[in-house]
């Protein structure tokens, strides 16, 4: 199970009135660090399938919630819980790296 | 068998130099590890987007799919790429070994040493706290987010030219702000910036704070001619001010150059260590170019060559090469 894309038109249903946590990542095409991220991101998301829901939001189709969610660097992964941004984490970074900045929800 | 095998070369490093020093390393069968880093795997060119000017695109290729390609080259001849960290490194002896992220150590005869260099910190509290919220280092990667916005360069070189420039087409004001009142940076670069419209210069100040909770908001800026301080409301910072060679790794392990790279032979790659050779950006504090990192890692492949067959003639015992060079044989392509 890899992570799977969200749009601004199902953004309401998607992430914020989603169950559980869910894990937006930021990206775009002609972001390199992003290639890096994706990957690592849809391990965990088939290493953790019921604790946490990652889903990819591509910034160029979607500029209304990079703009409303005030990014300003990608990959930018924000984690939703109760329709709120409780974690936010800038840049790529290692798996290792990036399952610590997640213990709360996959751990 | 495989399992106690080791490796004749190990590349840090996955940039234009590290790429080419694999293709060669693999096309002449010294079975070359590259480690690429967890993150920065393909380096500098990774951030850019056309890359106009290397030699057999005419069209320009992406900076993202050059480093594809140099990769997918390597590969094809048997270079095996690690997306891990060097985190140490144990070079005295005659084996080299890589302590990777991961916790495992890799060995092999010789080293390769081609960890580019990273953007240059201003080195302010408000930079680290605020960085990729409002606080960049690269204008190709972020400067779509500042549609409309107002924001600032710091730097007075031919990069901080070229990112006030490019970012013009998103923000609706771009600030640069220079420590001194005549800028580095190449005529015709300062031309095209001074034309711009959009583009205001800040002469004689350094930026001393960066202000926001969690975003920026502003810079203190104080004047270096006499000392005033003042504050600019801005809604970005690009910072553009050079690069440093990324020898962390090396410190007290190689010699370095004045210029803070590390220091080679002459023309060669050969490092003050004996089996250690440097490439790319980390040697070179002048051009800085993906062509004469990619020549570079050239030479360092070519110079493992030279000093593993020098080696060998020297008569030390090297039953492991003859391994290698079975394995390696039964897929050669070449």
């Amino acid at each position: 199970m890899t992570a799977k894309a969200t749009t601004s038109a199902t953004w309401e249903q998607d992430v914020l009135q989603a169950e559980g946590p869910v894990l937006v990542d930021f990206w775009a095409e002609w972001c390199g660090p992003c290639r890096m991220v994706s990957p690592v991101l849809d391990e965990i998301q088939s290493e953790h399938p019921d604790k946490i829901t990652i889903l990819k939001l591509n910034v160029d189709e979607n500029p209304d919630l990079a703009m409303q969610y005030r990014i300003t660097s990608i990959p930018a992964m924000k984690v939703f819980q109760g329709g709120e941004v409780k974690t936010t984490i800038i840049g790529a970074k290692p798996k290792f790296a990036l399952e610590q900045d997640l213990a709360e929800f996959i751990g | 068998m495989k399992g106690a095998l080791v490796r004749q070369v190990i590349i840090i490093g996955s940039g234009p130099a590290g790429y080419t020093a694999a293709i060669y390393a693999a096309r002449a069968k010294l079975n070359p590890l590259v480690v690429a880093s967890s993150v920065e795997a393909g380096g500098e060119l990774m951030n850019t987007t056309d890359v106009e000017n290397f030699p057999g695109f005419p069209e320009g290729i992406q900076g993202p799919d050059l480093m594809t390609k140099m990769q997918e080259q390597a590969e094809r001849f048997g270079a095996e790429v690690l997306y891990d960290d060097a985190v140490e490194l144990d070079i005295e002896g005659p084996v080299k070994r890589v302590k990777l992220g991961s916790g495992k150590v890799e060995e092999a005869d010789a080293l390769i040493f081609a960890t580019g260099s990273a953007p240059r910190k201003i080195g302010i509290e408000g930079e680290s706290r605020l960085s990729g919220r409002g606080v960049s280092y690269c204008a190709t990667c972020d400067g779509f987010f500042f549609r409309e916005r107002v924001i600032a360069v710091v730097g007075g070189g031919d990069s901080a030219m070229e990112e006030a420039t490019f970012l013009t087409k998103f923000a609706s004001k771009v600030y640069i702000i220079h420590r001194r009142d005549e800028l580095r940076a190449s005529k015709i670069m300062q031309e095209r910036a001074f034309k711009n419209e959009k583009i205001e210069f800040v002469w004689n100040s350094e930026v001393v704070d960066i202000l926001g909770d969690d975003a920026v908001t502003g810079v203190v800026l104080r004047n270096t001619v006499d000392g005033s301080t003042s504050e600019l409301a801005l809604d970005g910072v690009f910072v553009a001010i050079g690069n440093d060679p990324r020898v962390h790794l090396v410190h007290g392990k190689l010699d370095l150059t004045p210029e803070g790279t590390v220091w080679v032979d002459g023309r060669s790659s050969r490092t003050s260590v004996p089996g250690v050779f440097a490439a790319g950006d980390v040697i070179d504090p002048t051009y800085r170019q993906a062509v004469t990192a990619a020549g570079s890692g050239t030479v360092a492949a070519l110079d493992v060559e030279h000093y593993l067959a020098a080696r060998g003639e020297a008569g030390e015992p090297d039953v492991r090469g003859d391994q290698i060079e079975n394995l390696a044989g039964a897929d050669a392509t070449v």
